[in-house]
């Protein structure tokens, strides 16, 4: 059986290339066009992917993690109810809670705690997203779509309770789209005080 | 001429010459090429380079900013009054009104540029003030930086090195680049008495005329040639004087590369001496001045192609950058150098560029030369119609128009050789010494040839005819 053999001729240079002049031009003309397009073209045409970072700041994306806040009741209480599982989930353990109960006459008291220190470490965050993915409540959030403000000042990343209640979400919102039912109320899907539990 | 007025003139002229290269040119050349390097690969370059005002400026510079805006609304609107008044008296035909009609036409013009003026001052007003009290100036500063950087940065000197040696490196590198410009006409012969005169479009006149050029010596353009050889010794005693192999590799490529392309930039002039039979660059000016631009003839079209390359190589700039090849030769002969002795060679660099673009633009461009601009002011003619337009200038403004024409050119063959600079990837040595000695050396021989059966064939006097006729 005879070996067909394709012979494949080697690309070579056409005269154009080989003067080099041509493509010279050809180089400089691509560059003269961007040149001009980006210093004296309209502004919608330039394509500098520079942002003058002080003056100007690219948009995050929606579901970027910035600092945490506290998501508010309607009556502007915080939603959490100090169940600790954020602060368990914590890799990096940088959530202190102290949870304690309602007063009696409450009409909470009996159903839900409520933290009365709620601190997180932000300089210890490690910025995961667990403690959001961990909260039954939907009572923490990292939709702020904000940095730390920086300081000098270790004390300064102690975020506590009224801090993180005041930050607002990235839609300027301190409430959450999930609904919350309050103990009592109709929609309540589980039992109310005269039922019994 | 009285000796007071040639060395005061003299004197004028180096100053404004200093002022153009290193003063105006070297500096926005060392802005332009990383602003222009930014354009073409979509960044911004340099911007951020800033005068930051003090803290209470900007609040005094804010309460400043409503009577800056009424200010210029104020004289906009009188200016608008005037110019519908003078508009009414140039219909009418005559002023019934109580003010002269000089004084509205100066008010008009008075007023008018006083409020785009003010326009202009709350622009950047506005400017400063968003920027809070930040002076930026599009990046013009960082070349103002980098010069506070280089002076106040500590001037090494190699323990081993040649110490005299090392430190005339620079000099020797920097002077000649400067000393280039003696010979570079910039405008045409300037009459001093009759400064304020149309003057006649030929003929001779009495008075002081003074040449728009440092030096007028009669071989121009062979000083040049002189001059710019001894900037190889510059870096070539930089390379030696550093103790140092890679700088001394550096300073031998140089050396070989600088001494390479000066033959070639030698043979490729000497169809223009040919043409315009002189070597004083004035009468070269002067020469395409009454005929035409010396690229538009043909043997010169494809010398002043050489010309280009061979000067782009001559200022060791990309694509001919090997003395400085950071994979072989770190930074070749600049390698040992910081401070102001590195900004000094910097700096030399930029300013050959300048001058090689002037000697450009002298020998092939027209130099100061601008279509349709006679001593007598502008006369546009249409080619084979016996119509043309004149407006007749007075001499100091045609000789203002001259110099800022010449300047435009060298301006478009920088910007030319920045292009080439970002656009081209760098040759190999072997390539750049064969393009010299096999490439442009006999072409340019052979350019020798063709330019002198071009004249002797009598084609080349009919070639000029038809152009004048043209124009």
């Amino acid at each position: 059986m005879a070996v067909e053999v394709k012979v494949i001729k080697k690309p070579g240079r056409t005269v154009a290339e080989q003067v080099y002049l041509p493509e010279i031009a050809k180089g400089i003309s691509f560059a003269a066009g961007r040149f001009f397009k980006n210093t004296f073209g309209p502004k919608a045409k330039k394509e500098i992917a520079t942002v003058k970072y002080p003056e100007e700041k690219v948009e995050y994306p929606e579901r970027f993690r910035g600092i945490h806040r506290l998501t508010q009741r309607v009556d502007g209480s915080p939603r959490c109810v100090a169940c600790l599982c954020c602060s368990t989930a914590c890799p990096a353990q940088c959530i202190h809670i102290e949870p304690e109960e309602y007063e009696p006459d409450d009409p909470r008291y009996g159903y839900e705690r409520y933290p009365s220190v709620f601190v997180i470490d932000e300089l210890r965050c490690i910025f995961c997203g667990y403690c959001v993915e961990a909260c039954p409540c939907d009572a923490i959030r990292m939709d702020t779509g904000m940095h730390m403000p920086p300081s000098t000042r270790r004390e300064h990343f102690l975020y506590d309770k009224e801090t993180l209640l005041s930050i607002p979400g990235q839609d300027g919102t301190y409430l959450t789209a999930n609904p919350r039912h309050e103990p009592g109320d109709p929609t309540h899907p589980g039992v109310d005080r005269e039922r019994g539990h | 001429m009285t000796t007071g007025l040639l060395i005061g003139s003299s004197i004028l002229k180096i100053l404004f010459v200093l002022i153009v290269t290193v003063g105006a040119f070297a500096p926005i050349l060392i802005w332009a090429e990383r602003r222009q390097s930014a354009m073409i690969q979509d960044r911004l370059g340099p911007s951020r380079a800033a005068i930051v005002l003090p803290p209470g400026a900007v609040s005094m510079l804010d309460r400043a900013r409503l009577p800056l805006w009424r200010l210029a609304a104020l004289t906009g609107i009188v200016a608008i009054v005037a110019l519908i008044a003078v508009t009414f008296v140039a219909i009418k035909g005559s002023n019934p009104l109580p003010v002269s009609t000089a004084t509205l036409t100066w008010s008009l013009v008075g007023f008018g540029l006083a409020s785009v003026l003010l326009r202009t001052g709350y622009g950047v007003h506005t400017i400063i003030v968003g920027n809070q009290g930040r002076i930026m100036l599009i990046g013009l500063l960082h070349p103002l930086a980098d010069a506070i950087k280089f002076i106040f940065k500590e001037d090494f000197v190699p323990p081993k090195s040649d110490q005299l040696l090392f430190s005339a490196g620079p000099i020797i590198a920097l002077i000649p680049a400067i000393a280039a410009f003696a010979v570079i006409p910039f405008a045409g012969v300037m009459y001093l008495d009759h400064l304020s005169e149309v003057l006649p479009r030929t003929g001779e006149l009495s008075g002081a005329a003074i040449p728009m050029q440092v030096a007028s010596i009669n071989v121009g353009i062979l000083f040049i040639f002189a001059i710019a050889s001894t900037g190889i010794i510059g870096a070539a005693v930089a390379g030696y004087a550093s103790d140092n192999k890679y700088s001394l590799l550096g300073g031998i490529r140089a050396a070989s590369q600088m001494v390479s392309y000066e033959v070639v930039i030698g043979l490729t002039l000497v169809p223009a001496f040919m043409l315009y039979a002189s070597l004083r660059l004035e009468d070269m000016a002067m020469w395409q001045h009454e005929h035409m631009w010396g690229i538009f003839v043909p043997p010169l079209t494809l010398g002043a192609i050489n010309f280009f390359v061979a000067s782009v190589a001559e200022t060791k700039r990309v694509p001919f950058d090997l003395p400085e090849g950071e994979s072989e030769l770190v930074g070749g002969y600049l390698t040992e150098y910081s401070g102001m002795k590195f900004g000094m060679f910097f700096m030399g660099e930029f300013v050959e560029v300048v001058s090689l673009a002037a000697i450009a633009s002298v020998l092939f461009l027209g130099g100061w030369d601008v279509p349709f601009l006679y001593r007598d002011g502008f006369e546009f003619s249409v080619p084979f119609v016996e119509a043309s337009y004149a407006v007749p200038l007075q001499h100091w403004l045609v000789i203002v128009i001259q110099v800022l024409f010449f300047l435009l050119k060298i301006i478009v063959l920088i910007w030319f050789q920045l292009m080439i600079r970002w656009s081209l990837p760098r040759f190999r040595y072997d390539q750049l010494m064969s393009l010299c000695w096999k490439g442009l050396l006999p072409v340019s021989l052979l350019n020798i040839g063709i330019m002198g059966a071009f004249m002797l064939s009598g084609w080349a006097d009919g070639w000029v005819a038809f152009f004048e006729k043209l124009f």
